[in-house]
């Protein structure tokens, strides 16, 4: 890893424009800024999945389970429903140990299973938890049923209010624009352990174990162990995403973990390049925000051109994002960025 | 590709029987045992699989520094006897000391911390990784950062990842394929292959290197080399294990050899005894193999 020049102009350019971005944004209206909130929520979810899935090549289906571990936890331990007001920052490393524990949980029994059978075993997890979270309202009531927990608590962080706006200068930050800045920091973070994991001697065992679990066991790695750190570590990061979910969201309830939102995650890792951490990240943006951008231009487009409305954006986001998955997997099996050694054996393949 | 000279470069291997490296892994019971004393002892060895009496009643000891083949008509039970030995099977019967200690039910991890690495006769790299990074999955079971270290990357990790690195590129050079450390295992040529499965079998710091036909699809030049660095291997003072159907190799390399036939072993001497024993030859000819 050699940081030329050029690179380090080009990195700085990035920042830059990461940092001008929801300003940018904020012009054509808050809800913009919270868009990019979304996408960096689900950049920082492909990442974790992208530990169990492109790393150690374990398929999970249920991974939004952990980040509505980490959401409801935020939203028990900092609202009105039980009346506990604990901080964010005492809140996020709970619910990223109940998520790594849920983890260890779902891989322990699971740890014997490959492919399909995962799979199918995953999704049930993920599915189990959900119906959880709808039906533990009675006789206890825990989690408030299908209707959710409302006025969850947003960070604050001594006199700075993340739910209210701060002018200072000729800017204003509003709400969405303090969390855009706290998430930036959270993937720079993250992206940062990931990069370190995956040159790691843990990395190496992961994706040893995905490449071929015999000779993997066979050569000294403790496979039910790494797996399970995948898990782990997977779970753990869609957790800290979910808590920072509640609080943004303000309000949480089952529905927003259904298993769509499990495919859609995955369907960001695979789409991206699974296990090139640029890739996911790509990846992730890309489906957080094409289709925002066809709901806000079809309709307009459509009155302009036809003078009504013929199809609805809605339908048209999902035509898209299938064509789009289908186009890739055609074209581009590995994904459109694929991890390096992927590329570089579609390149000898070509060649 | 040149042939393998591993005496020429200053051996990574040599020693290691040695160093510390297998007491600071926490298991003590496998002491390394002199010269000529037993390393391996199998005793009554029973696998059934279905139908198939795989092995039965195999009693071998193998000595340590010697090289001890293992030959056989296909399907004697050869490459079952090795995952018996590995952990990979678990068996019916019979027990396995290794250097001194029972092998109880020690699944491959546990094995191969112990002491005992393998190749394997159909070829099981990690394809989509360098050959380099192949023999670092090697020193996993020899080194220790966890994910905590990984994360923060501590000097003490970033020492040890230094140190992983450069033995994988020495045993790379040992086994003379140095050139193709960034190449993707599976980008290799066969017997470039098989040699990266050897160093990453080495990474492993082995006590016993069991080999299950390194040699199958080598052309003459590659089985030469083969040769070289197999007795290069055991000059630095480990014990190889080897099965192989090429007879010549086996009986020019080998100390000692056993004959598997139908899961049972029908001999076990130096290599001119069993040469000239006849229930060897009869077992070859009615397999019609030689
Ligand atoms: N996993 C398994 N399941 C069922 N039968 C098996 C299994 N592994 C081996 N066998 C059977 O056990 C017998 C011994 O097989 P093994 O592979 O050990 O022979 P081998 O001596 O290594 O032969 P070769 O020289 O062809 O490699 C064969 O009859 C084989 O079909
Ligand atoms: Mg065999």
């Amino acid at each position: 890893m050699s940081t030329t020049t050029r690179e380090r102009i080009g990195l700085l350019l990035v920042a830059l424009a990461l940092i001008a971005l929801p300003f940018v944004l904020a012009m054509a209206g808050t809800a913009w800024v919270r868009i990019a909130n979304f996408a960096v929520l689900f950049v920082l979810l492909s990442l974790g999945l992208n530990i169990v899935v492109g790393f150690a090549g374990l398929l999970d289906l249920g991974y939004v389970a952990f980040y509505a571990v980490g959401a409801y936890a935020y939203a028990l331990l900092a609202s009105p429903h039980f009346g506990l007001h604990l901080p964010f920052w005492v809140i996020l490393p709970i619910g990223a140990s109940l998520a790594c524990l849920a983890g260890v949980i779902l891989g322990a029994p699971t740890l014997r299973l490959r492919g399909d059978y995962l799979a199918i075993v995953t999704l049930g997890f993920g599915e189990i938890v959900r119906i959880f979270m709808n039906n533990l309202s009675s006789p206890v009531n825990l989690t408030n049923g299908p209707k959710g927990i409302n006025r969850i608590d947003p960070f604050q962080i001594g006199p700075l209010n993340f739910s209210a706006s701060d002018t200072i200068g000729a800017l204003v930050f509003s709400g969405p624009i303090k969390y855009y800045y706290f998430l930036l920091l959270v993937l720079l973070a993250v992206i940062l352990v990931n990069r370190r994991l995956q040159d790691s001697r843990i990395g190496r065992a992961w994706v040893a174990i995905r490449e071929d679990e015999i000779a993997a066991k066979s050569n000294g790695i403790n496979t039910r162990n790494i797996k399970l750190l995948a898990f782990a570590m997977g779970a753990s990061f869609g957790g800290i995403a979910g808590g920072m979910f509640a609080a943004i969201q303000g309000f949480v309830s089952p529905e927003s973990f259904v298993l769509n939102e499990s495919i859609m995650v995955l369907a960001m890792v695979v789409l991206g390049g699974m296990g090139n951490i640029w890739g996911v990240i790509a990846g992730a943006m890309l489906l957080s925000f094409v289709p925002e951008l066809l709901r806000y231009t079809v309709e307009p487009a459509q009155r302009a051109l036809f003078g009504k409305l013929l199809v609805d954006p809605e339908v048209l986001r999902m035509l898209v994002f299938g064509l789009a998955l289908v186009l890739t997997m055609r074209f581009r099996p590995a994904g459109l960025w694929p991890e390096t050694r992927h590329r570089r054996e579609l390149d000898e393949n070509r060649a | 590709m040149t042939g393998a000279s591993p005496r020429a470069s200053p051996s990574p291997v040599a020693g290691l029987a040695q160093t510390a490296g297998h007491g600071a892994s926490g298991h003590p019971p496998w002491a390394s045992p002199a010269p000529g004393e037993v390393l391996l002892e199998a005793r009554n060895i029973g696998k059934r699989f279905g139908g198939v009496q795989a092995l039965k009643d195999v009693s071998l000891t193998i000595r340590h520094g010697e090289i001890y083949g293992l030959i056989g008509p296909n399907g004697a039970g050869k490459t079952t006897l090795f995952n018996v030995f590995t952990g990979l099977y678990p068996r019916d019967g019979g027990m396995v000391l290794f250097c001194g200690a029972p092998l109880n039910m020690a699944s491959p991890h546990m094995v191969s911390a112990a002491g005992i690495a393998r190749t394997f006769q159909n070829i099981r790299l990690f394809g989509n990784m360098t050959a380099r990074e192949n023999v670092m999955v090697g020193r996993h079971v020899r080194t220790h950062a966890g994910v905590i270290k990984a994360m923060l990357r501590t000097p003490g990790e970033r020492a040890e990842e230094a140190a992983i690195r450069r033995r994988a590129d020495e045993l790379l050079h040992y086994v003379g394929i140095a050139d193709r450390a960034d190449d993707l295992a599976r980008h290799l040529s066969y017997g470039d292959q098989r040699r990266l499965e050897i160093a990453r079998a080495l990474a492993t710091e082995p006590k016993l290197l069991a080999l299950d036909e390194p040699a199958a699809g080598m052309n003459a030049t590659e089985t030469a080399a083969l040769r070289g660095l197999i007795e290069g291997v055991r000059n630095d003072g480990l014990t190889v294990l080897l099965i192989e159907h090429d007879v010549k190799l086996v009986m020019g390399l080998c100390d000692r050899v056993a004959v598997l036939d139908y899961g049972e072993k029908i001999a076990e001497d130096v290599p001119d005894v069993v040469r000239a024993d006849p229930k060897v030859i009869e077992a070859y000819l009615g397999a019609g193999t030689g």
